[in-house]
């Protein structure tokens, strides 16, 4: 679905990103790990188009830098870590700018526009708080806006980089469930960066370890995320210290449901 | 960056909000036409609007003077605070117009270049002028951002109105430098640094609604894409707008309009920074209903300001940039402080 050929990002002097290959599969999980300054962030910049780089991303066969970006909108979509905005927009107008792709100059979607925001704003438990301006949310809830405005896109391909940064232990749960089940719906598939070692192995069903731009090792989960391949990266036994972390942790309560049944029973149909 | 909020919801906004801002427009519209040093009664313009002249100094007033007078106020009005709007929400500041970016001074510096070294263009009187100015005032613009690019990687919009008020003072100071030597020329020069729309054509305003209609309808017609970038830039390009062809197309299209304006009207500051921030209030910041919007105010707002200009001292007049600076800094910092108490 997605491949990345001799990708190479430099800023001036400095290679953030150096010769780096893979390939993703539909229906897969794809979860980005490495230290800070690995370029995680950096090869989601070049993914989503929005750096310059060198080398080939194609997507289904197409190079994406050739592609227009309401297509490349179409096929990607992107979930950043910061988001701020300077207006009081209401969510639902941030939700419905996800639709931007699907309109044709002045003219809008329609139905199926004011269909997939609904879905989006549900799904994510955005409903109640639609025509709330964007200034007065939350961290948490602003986070869960953009990526309610990112379901609604309707991609193909879901970027993601550190999407739970700013997100509470159950937010946390509740949107990597969403996502896990959003992928496995066919022709989709989710590239994600995230820090959290031990979400990255619990929900992704590949992982791409980078260090100093380069890649470490790719492959399924449990093939990359090997106590070799973190110490290699991380330079210190990352695997035991989490091991150890766990060890003394106590089996955290159920999480609070809080997306709205209505969303999660449209996503399940 | 701050985060500013309207204090009314946007909620409710529609035709027949648009039809009272319309109806206020043409209230005003009529105001400033009958009222002045010489009053003259509404019956009496309207008959004389309508054609019916008897041909006396009436006439002579509101026809040839007045009017067009008038008329390119509200054009010029309207097209600043557009741009206004439009700056602000490309950049998502809400501290960017014409004048802190420095395009007006840049397109004030083209036409005191123009008048200075006496630039014509054959058969188009005043053409020499409108082009310097429009020119200098896309240079301005390429210049500011290129150089903001240069100075600051992720383009802060605080590096652009930094650069920008920089570029405003050295166009400045090189305004009073071509002053120092203009000679007879000084007076022309003093109008344009300080606005003044008291000699308007008919020409001038068919020049305003023209550029007026072609560029705000470009603008008018970006409203989306406003809005995304309004958002973010970032958020813009994953959602799918094309960055750069519709920062470089909205870019041009406003250099254009306010080349046109202070080709015609010179610099007229705080107009495109202050109504775009009244009109939110009422509309909130969606631009499909804010841009609309911001044309009824701008003009309401810069046909009253000329008309205090006009009045006040009488017999004397007053440069509409000064009034619009007076009016506009003070609104200006109500605005700021309003917007702080509710963000608390």
């Amino acid at each position: 679905m997605l491949q990345v050929e001799q990708l190479t990002v430099r800023y001036g002097p400095l290679t953030i990103v150096d010769r780096l290959s893979f390939a993703l599969e539909e229906g897969c999980w794809l979860m980005v790990v490495g230290p800070n300054g690995a370029g995680k962030s950096t090869l989601v910049g070049a993914i989503s188009q929005c750096i310059h780089y060198t080398g080939r991303i194609s997507f289904q066969g197409k190079d994406l830098a050739r592609l227009k970006p309401r297509e490349v909108a179409r096929n990607l979509g992107v979930l950043m870590q910061n988001h701020c905005v300077g207006y009081d927009f209401t969510v639902e107008e941030i939700v419905r700018l996800g639709r931007y792709a699907y309109g044709d100059g002045l003219m809008t979607g329609g139905k199926e526009d004011e269909q997939k925001v609904a879905e989006a704003l549900a799904l994510t438990g955005m409903e109640r708080l639609r025509k709330q301006k964007v200034t007065t949310l939350s961290g948490g809830e602003l986070q869960r806006t953009f990526l309610a405005q990112v379901l609604a896109q309707d991609p193909r391909l879901l970027i993601l980089d550190e999407p739970t940064t700013h997100l509470d232990q159950p937010y946390h749960k509740q949107v990597f469930e969403l996502i896990g089940r959003w992928v496995k719906q066919p022709g989709r598939a989710v590239l994600s960066v995230v820090h959290d070692l031990s979400l990255a192995s619990a929900y992704g069903t590949h992982a791409l370890l980078m260090e100093k731009g380069r890649k470490v090792a790719d492959g399924t989960v449990e093939e990359v995320l090997t106590p070799q391949h973190l110490w290699q990266a991380y330079g210190m036994d990352v695997h035991h210290w989490m091991c150890s972390l766990l060890g003394q942790w106590e089996k955290p309560q159920a999480a609070r449901p809080v997306f709205s049944q209505a969303g999660e029973r449209r996503l399940k149909q | 960056m701050a985060k500013w909020q309207s204090k009314r919801p946007a909620e409710g906004f529609g035709i027949g909000q648009y039809l009272m801002l319309g109806a206020a427009v043409t209230v005003i519209f009529f105001l400033c036409i009958c009222a002045g040093s010489v009053s003259l009664p509404l019956k009496e313009t309207l008959r004389i609007l309508t054609g019916r002249s008897a041909g006396d100094l009436a006439d002579a007033i509101i026809l040839h003077v007045r009017l067009p007078r008038v008329l390119a106020t509200a054009l010029v009005g309207a097209s600043l605070s557009l741009c206004g709007a439009v700056m602000q929400g490309l950049l998502r500041n809400p501290l960017a117009d014409g004048a802190t970016l420095g395009v007006s001074s840049g397109a004030s510096l083209g036409a005191v270049l123009a008048i200075t070294f006496g630039v014509q263009i054959p058969g188009l009187p005043g053409g020499g002028i409108m082009f310097f100015a429009i020119m200098f005032s896309f240079l301005s613009l390429l210049l500011i951002l290129s150089l903001s690019y240069r100075l600051d990687y992720s383009f802060s919009t605080n590096t652009i109105i930094l650069v920008g008020v920089i570029f405003s003072m050295f166009c400045s100071s090189l305004i009073n430098l071509l002053m120092t030597f203009a000679g007879e020329k000084l007076q022309a020069i003093t109008f344009w640094t300080m606005g003044s729309l008291s000699g308007s054509t008919y020409g001038g305003v068919l020049t305003l609604w023209v550029a007026l209609t072609v560029c705000g309808g470009i603008l008018l017609c970006h409203a989306r894409e406003l809005n995304a970038f309004a958002v973010g830039e970032d958020n813009a390009r994953h959602i799918g707008v094309d960055v750069r062809r519709v920062k470089l197309m909205v870019l041009i299209v406003v250099s254009v309009l306010i080349g046109v304006c202070v080709s015609i009207g010179g610099t007229i500051a705080f107009v495109g920074l202050v109504i775009p921030h009244i009109t939110r209030m009422l509309t909130g910041p969606n631009h499909k209903k804010l841009l609309p919007a911001t044309l009824f105010l701008g003009a309401g707002f810069l046909m009253l300001a000329d008309l205090v200009s006009r009045v006040l001292l009488s017999p004397l007049e007053l440069p509409i940039g000064v009034v619009t600076s007076m009016v506009g800094s003070v609104m200006f910092v109500y605005i700021f402080y309003s917007s702080r108490k509710v963000g608390r």
